[in-house]
């Protein structure tokens, strides 16, 4: 046969390389398209201006100026922001830095805000994780909750009824946790791949179930603490305790450094790893992937191991870190806003880190907010709402601060807020 | 309607998909748009639609310069698109299709289906466009379902329509029965641009020719032009548009194939006791009306439907109970028909989609972990290999036009040691150079021992490239034929004649051929 030159000839000309922008240029581009930084910097300036008016709204001062706002309105504003400056002030002073504390003795008043903050960020990474892997694989765990608290019990369990050396016994502990919580995903998994069973369902009908199983153990003997009629488990032996990482004065301890760890892991799991190439194929499009010769029931099967393991791990920060004893809300409303988190990050590891960090701060803040204020708790909430949904709807940000429509593809949070059906 | 683009330019970020184009279309005209793979004619078009706002140039209706903000307001100035890939929703029926966007209700805000229904059937006499109002469009063929999408566009009074690739998915006979309503179109005054990389089609309809290449008009030429005269215009350099090969020589049976059929879940039988052998060094294609159970066939060859009876051996060896991995992994290449939806990932890179069937092996992938230089130098060469455009191994693979998209595919199925090629409609929405050139690796493939089953509706690729004929007609095989048998009579096998019917040439016509009425006329 004959053929006239190798390749179509044109090929050579289509090779140039493509002019790279510099550093200036990209900023401008990223503002003016608005990447996904911008977006989410937008969102949150939105966010505190929608909880500024929550704000002025809820401050009594505030509302008794407005009745007279047309005979003097500069009171309305100046008690108006003086209510906004407080609330943010707190909010801020409450999770980063207290400027006050520089002059009271020791460290411990320093770092007391970003202690709080991190001890919160910790299980808000490990179930943002949990949540992305899973969306990164096309399933929408809803099942953090659940997972948590098997996680919590399997944990908690090893810790108050074995008698181990230190290491060991944490290790075990933590073990068992993971395992926990994998099963407890895994069974969600499974079912989707037997029976097709969409997760969504199964995962929310399993809160349910580890919810009572808590609620039952904790009135049984062996688990509930001797000597007490509340709903209150025995404490988790010292040996299984995660170690305090700034002194005993402040409850930071280990789970930040878990957290971290496993965001490195699941970073290196959905980019650099071929069970992740396959997760993602599937995830992404699995006829495609089944096509390819992978194995899509095995897939959501691993998946949600894996999801529940992170899970679980939440459930271990809060046993063996933060409380030591098994509650009826171990949960402490973690496994919902996993998912908030996991929205924000993007389902991306680095993503996830700065999503948990920023709500973890929110947490923090928001305790003292309310506790030198007196905003309503519920404030927060709002704004950590806010975010997310605009965020979700991306066009709305872009319309309000006429950006440009963006070029590329690209994942945005958009795709996980429609992740539904996914 | 008169339509005027003038020097319309559209970037994508530094690429520029369209070059200070300039497009005139007359009322009452068929203007054929050609032009290679990614040369910008459907971002063209989805700059008229509303899709894209252009970044210099205008639009002018009837020497009126507008600006669509959007489709809604494209097709209320009465431009009608037909996407290249299907806007259908394939749970309603053809009705609730056709009345998506502008329903109709009654007095209590019930959707008035009953007018809705009389409009369809009123249009679509109008035009001799027959489709069943009231079947779900998951139901219908291909061709069919593109009836809906005109259909569609018509209801809502288009004065000019856009057809993207109509024919790609089409029969032969559903490309003709298309011709003949888009004559009856023009010849009602509706003007029409349409897209197809079939010259001859083009040749066949339209009144006017205009050829992109790299997003820029490089001329515009009469119906009257030879075939290779456009090829060359569109792609630069000289084509050739038949196949050249040396007559095959067939080694050892790689692919034996006894008495499979496979039913599906409702008892329906989509292939029926088909057996055949293909040996190495030879293409035996498997020519059809799509829908004919060649695509079930393929996919109980690569395990991925089990099937209800029969043995499938390739080598020698029996797969049926191997994985669809294992299957591969022997040595099977396969290029599946849906290249979106089975062939791609369309989030995932052109690197990654260039090794998703053999991402864990060495060297992209060993002890777990990836290999991402090994990824990305393979996709480098591939890409320069296949000529996919842009050669960006980086660039997401939805974002690349239909034909690369395949070429993508093809890099990826063709790039390791075969036995077995399995490829279907390898050169569906491809452009001529293309074409040629991935019916040379075919053949070239074939040359180096590799045994080749080729499933294409295509008959002029069939006829191009295939050693041994088959026909496959309602999951049977109907007929073997050799090479060098009329186009005709393999026409009526396709439709249902058996092979001796078809060599006396007596024409049977069977009107199972297509699943749909009015759709069963023979070339
Ligand atoms: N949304 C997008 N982002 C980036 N590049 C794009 C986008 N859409 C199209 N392109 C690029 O623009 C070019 C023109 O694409 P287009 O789809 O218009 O080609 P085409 O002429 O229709 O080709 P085909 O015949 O293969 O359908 C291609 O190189 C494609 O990669
Ligand atoms: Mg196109």
């Amino acid at each position: 046969m004959t053929y006239q030159g190798t390749a179509p000839a044109s090929a050579a000309e289509e090779m140039l390389p493509e002019a790279k922008p510099g550093p200036a240029r990209r900023l401008v581009d990223a503002i003016r398209y608005g990447n996904s930084v911008v977006l989410t910097l937008l969102a949150m300036l939105c966010a505190l201006l929608v909880g500024a008016i929550m704000i002025v709204i809820a401050d009594p001062p505030t509302r008794s100026a407005m009745g007279y706002f047309f005979s003097s309105p500069w009171d309305t504003f100046t008690r108006g922001w003086h209510a906004i400056s407080a609330g943010y002030v707190a909010l801020f002073e409450g999770s980063v830095f207290n400027p006050d504390s520089l002059y009271s003795n020791g460290h411990t008043p320093i770092f007391g805000p970003i202690s709080n903050t991190l001890l919160n960020a910790a299980p808000l990474i490990l179930g943002g994780l949990a949540v992305g892997v899973a969306f990164r694989a096309g399933l929408f765990n809803i099942g953090v909750q659940g997972q948590l608290i098997m996680g919590a019990i399997c944990a908690g369990y090893v810790g108050f009824a074995f008698r181990l050396p230190p290491l060991l016994h944490l290790l075990a502990a933590l073990l068992a946790g993971v395992i926990g919580g994998a099963v407890w995903g895994g069974i969600a998994g499974w079912l989707k791949a037997r029976t097709g069973a969409h997760e969504v369902i199964s995962t929310i009908m399993m809160n349910y179930l580890a919810l009572g199983l808590l609620n039952y153990l904790l009135g049984i003997s062996g688990f509930q603490a001797p000597g007490s009629n509340q709903a209150i488990s025995r404490s988790v032996h010292g040996t299984a305790r995660l170690p305090h990482l700034l002194g005993p004065n402040l409850s930071l301890h280990l789970g930040i450094v878990i957290a971290l760890l496993a965001a490195l892991g699941c970073w290196w799991l959905l980019t650099r790893s071929t069970l992740g190439f396959s997760l993602r194929a599937v995830g992404a499009n699995p006829s495609a992937a089944r096509t390819a010769g992978m194995k899509i029931e095995r897939s959501y099967v691993v998946v949600m191991l894996i999801s529940g393991g992170l899970a679980g791990l939440v459930g271990c920060s809060q046993i063996l870190g933060t409380n030591h004893a098994l509650t009826g809300d171990i949960d402490a409303g973690f496994g919902f806003d996993a998912i908030t988190v996991a929205l924000l990050g993007q389902a991306s590891p680095r993503g996830t880190i700065f999503a948990g960090l920023l709500f973890g701060a929110f947490r923090a803040g928001g305790v003292v907010m309310v506790a030198n204020t007196g905003i309503p708790a519920d404030v927060v909430l709002v704004i950590e709402a806010v975010i997310v949904l605009f965020l979700a709807a991306p066009a709305l940000i872009r319309a309000i601060f006429r950006l440009r429509e963006s070029r590329g593809g690209g994942v945005g949070v958009g795709q996980l807020a429609k992740g539904w059906n996914a | 309607m008169k339509l005027e683009l003038r020097a319309i330019t559209k970037r994508f970020g530094s690429f520029t998909a369209n070059d200070a184009v300039d497009l005139v279309v007359e009322p009452g005209e068929i203007h054929g748009l050609l032009g290679e793979n990614g040369a910008g004619k459907t971002t063209l078009m989805n700059v008229l639609y509303g899709l894209y706002q252009p970044d210099e140039g205008e639009i002018l209706i009837d020497d009126v310069p507008v600006t669509f903000k959007g489709p809604g307001h494209a097709m209320s100035a009465g431009i009608g698109m037909v996407h290249q890939h299907f806007m259908l929703i394939p749970v309603f029926t053809v009705t609730e299709n056709v009345m998506l966007g502008h329903e109709q209700t009654t007095p209590g805000g019930f959707l008035n289906r009953r007018r809705a229904g009389r409009e369809v059937a009123a249009i679509s006499k109008r035009y001799g466009l027959e489709v069943p109002p009231d079947a779900l469009v998951a139901d219908l063929p291909v061709g069919v379902q593109q009836r809906v999408e005109i259909l569609k566009a018509l209801s809502r009074d288009a004065r000019l329509l856009v057809l993207d690739e109509p024919t790609a998915v089409l029969t032969p006979q559903e490309t003709d029965e298309l011709i003949t309503v888009m004559r009856a179109l023009r010849d009602g005054g509706t003007s029409i641009v349409f897209i197809s990389h079939k010259l001859r089609e083009v040749r066949e309809v339209a009144d006017k020719i205009t050829v992109l290449r790299r997003g820029a008009v490089v001329g515009t030429a009469e119906p009257g032009a030879s075939q290779s005269e456009l090829a060359s215009m569109m792609v630069g350099r000289p084509v050739q548009l038949t196949v050249d090969k040396e007559p095959a020589q067939p080694a050892d049976v790689v692919l034996q194939v006894d008495g499979v059929s496979v039913v599906d879940p409702n008892g329906v039988v989509l292939v029926d006791n088909v057996s055949f052998a293909v040996r190495g060094g030879e293409i035996y294609a498997l020519a059809g009306v799509q829908g004919n159970g060649q695509t079930e066939l393929t996919e109980a060859l690569v395990g991925l439907t089990t099937p209800t009876r029969g043995t499938i051996a390739i080598t020698g060896r029996n797969i049926g109970k191997l994985s669809t991995d294992e299957i591969l992994d022997i040595g099977v290449g396969y290029v599946p028909e849906d290249r979106l939806h089975d062939g791609l990932v369309g989030q995932f890179s052109v690197a990654e989609n260039l090794v998703l069937d053999h991402f864990d092996r060495p060297p992209y992938g060993s002890r777990g972990s990836l290999n991402l230089r090994a990824i990305a130098d393979n996709a480098a060469v591939r890409v320069q290999e296949f000529d996919v455009r842009p050669a960006n191994g980086l660039a997401g693979a939805s974002t690349l036009s239909g034909g690369n998209q395949q070429k993508v595919v093809l890099a990826r199925e063709m790039s390791r040691p075969l036995k077995l090629l399995i490829v279907a409609q390898p050169t569906r929405g491809l452009d001529v150079g293309s074409m040629e050139f991935v019916h040379r690796r075919i053949v070239a493939e074939r040359d180096r021992g590799t045994a080749i089953v080729l499933i294409s509706t295509e008959l002029d690729e069939v006829l191009g490239l295939a050693d041994r004929i088959a026909v496959m007609y309602r999951g049977r095989i109907q007929g073997e034929v050799p090479v060098g048998t009329p186009a005709a009579q393999i026409g009526m096998l396709m439709a249902g004649s058996t092979s001796a019917e078809a060599a006396a040439g007596t024409t049977s016509l069977s009107k199972g051929a297509v699943a749909a009425p009015g759709a069963a006329g023979v070339l």
